[in-house]
């Protein structure tokens, strides 16, 4: 079976310095992963490779079977910013940001059509936010600006949802909810993956759990990889607190 | 005089219809432009270009040729500049902008003092509507609304870029030449303004309507409207105020923005707690 994101052997450098070093990952579709490593590890890398805004200086990157260029037009692939890179000051909607999730396929102008409207209001609804879609996005709470993104994610029609620390700031009630929508749209058959540096807020929901420090340290089903010795690798044997299975 | 013929009676004189057109002009452009540069983050940006255009402004008298020809060089060399330094070296930007835009506007002071006179010295530093030419009065005109034209064109493609670049990317479109292109459209929108407001203030058209009405409106299309009527007003009375009492343009024309942006703030922290934001209940 195809696979929905598939790197090889991928090289990233930033100057000198080595981002992600011979990284291998192949991540099935209909599958919810978490991508665990330290701060700088090289999980945004790792996101922006996904997302083809940072080209391998070698190995190759496939996204749904195409050149992340191609995965780029298609918008096989949606990105949910962390909560404090969004200037939630800025003078728009919920509508208006969900309507940035149909940019990729608009005209020139970026003109809504009948067919835009539709798709934003049933990612509205899909993420219950329907009935806040006239609120600018700075008066809603930490969950609701979260929901809002991943509305983004569905009215691109993306096939693949990249979360950046998704849960930082929320609260428990918030986070649940937020956890609950994510595997109702990998149920959907969506490729969900979510990047955390913190490992008490991986979801027990997660199929699948990503080790990365520098590379792929290991991939797989939660139960194979969710070791102490693999997981205290990946955090530099920094373990406090964290029961394994 | 009564209020009518107060605002009628002066345009009989072709200078001052071309001041009044120029003005209403360049203070529409600078007010669209503004919306999108202060929610980028790039009022300092603005700042830098706006002086560094002063070397090109020079040499295009000594050559003969437009001055805002030779601005508008300098500007996108300014532009450059700045990118070149600010990628290959560990300076920060605001630094980097503070170097580059002080060394080009201190090679235009040497310049100007070598070779023009001083009554062009304060033209081009401080503006001179009233005194603008035919040929410039039209050329400013087209130009400044071509490029809010375009902006408001794409205005939707402008907003992403600057709300989310990385979405934006994500989804292919093509960054960095709307980068180039919103940098382009800022020279030549701070080009076109010198003329009524000169180097020095130009950079407050390009921030402090945007500003204001940022301060009164949560909704874009709301916010580019208010700041176009504060500009175009502002511009429309500092070309009479020119005419009438011989009070410099360009002064006018940022002190009422500026006043009209302190009156907002000063009734907002009066009146209103700021601005009330309850978060929603959790659903």
């Amino acid at each position: 079976m195809q696979t929905a994101i598939e790197l090889k052997n991928v090289n990233v450098h930033y100057g000198d310095k080595p981002a992600l070093n011979d990284a291998s990952i192949s991540i099935p579709y209909h599958t919810f992963t978490g991508v665990i490593g330290m701060n700088g590890a090289g999980k945004s890398t790792l996101f922006k490779v996904i997302m083809g805004l940072v080209k391998p200086d070698s190995g190759s990157v496939l996204i749904c079977g195409d050149h992340p260029k191609t995965a780029q037009k298609h918008g096989h692939v949606a990105y949910v910013p962390q909560t404090e890179l969004v200037d939630w000051d800025f003078p728009v909607s919920v509508f208006d940001v969900v309507m940035m999730g149909r940019i990729g396929t608009q005209n020139i102008f970026k003109t809504p059509t009948a067919v835009d409207r539709e798709a934003v209001d049933n990612a509205l609804a899909q993420v219950k936010m329907a009935e806040f879609k006239a609120r600018q996005i700075g008066e809603l709470s930490g969950g609701q600006k979260k929901r809002v993104f991943v509305a983004r994610a569905l009215a691109q029609g993306a096939d693949i949802l990249l979360l950046d620390e998704p849960f930082a700031g929320l609260d428990a009630v918030s986070e649940k909810s937020l956890i609950e929508l994510l595997v109702a749209l990998k149920d959907q058959g969506k490729t969900v993956i979510l990047a955390t540096h913190d490992l008490m807020s991986l979801p027990d929901t997660c199929d699948r759990v990503a080790l990365i420090k520098h590379t792929v340290i290991a991939y797989g089903p939660l139960k194979e990889v969710f070791t102490e010795e693999k997981v205290s690798q990946t955090f530099d044997g920094l373990l406090q607190h964290i029961k394994f299975n | 005089m009564d209020p009518i013929s107060f605002i009628v009676e002066p345009l009989q004189y072709s200078f001052m219809l071309k001041a009044v057109i120029v003005s209403s002009v360049v203070g529409a452009a600078c007010a669209i432009l503004s919306c999108f540069l202060i929610l980028k983050g790039w009022s300092l940006l603005g700042d830098a270009i706006s002086h560094a255009v002063l070397p090109g402004v020079v040499l295009a008298y000594l050559l003969g040729i437009p001055f805002g020809l030779g601005a508008f060089v300098f500007a996108m060399l300014a532009v450059v500049l700045i990118g070149l330094i600010k990628d290959t070296t560990k300076i920060k930007e605001d630094a980097v902008m503070g170097i580059v835009f002080t060394t080009f506007f201190a090679l235009g002071l040497m310049l100007i003092s070598k070779i023009v006179s001083s009554v062009d010295l304060t033209h081009v530093l401080f503006g001179e509507v009233l005194g603008i030419s035919n040929e410039s009065a039209w050329l400013t005109s087209l130009i400044l609304t071509l490029a809010a034209a375009v902006i408001l064109l794409f205005r939707r493609t402008f907003l992403v870029f600057c709300f989310d670049t990385t979405h934006a990317q994500s989804v292919g479109l093509p960054i960095p030449f709307i980068h180039y292109a919103f940098l382009v459209l800022l020279a030549v929108i701070i080009t076109g303004s010198i003329q009524t407001v000169g180097i020095i203030l130009v950079i407050a058209m390009l921030i402090t309507p945007g500003s204001t009405a940022f301060l009164l409106t949560k909704h874009f299309p709301s916010m580019l409207q208010i700041a176009v009527v504060v500009s175009v007003f502002s511009s429309l009375a500092g070309a009479y105020a020119s005419y009438y009492y011989d009070i410099s343009t360009g002064g006018t024309i940022v002190f009422l923005q500026g006043l009209i942006f302190l009156t907002v703030f000063g009734y907002q922290s009066l009146y209103k707690k700021s601005t009330p934001s309850v978060p929603a209940p959790v659903k």
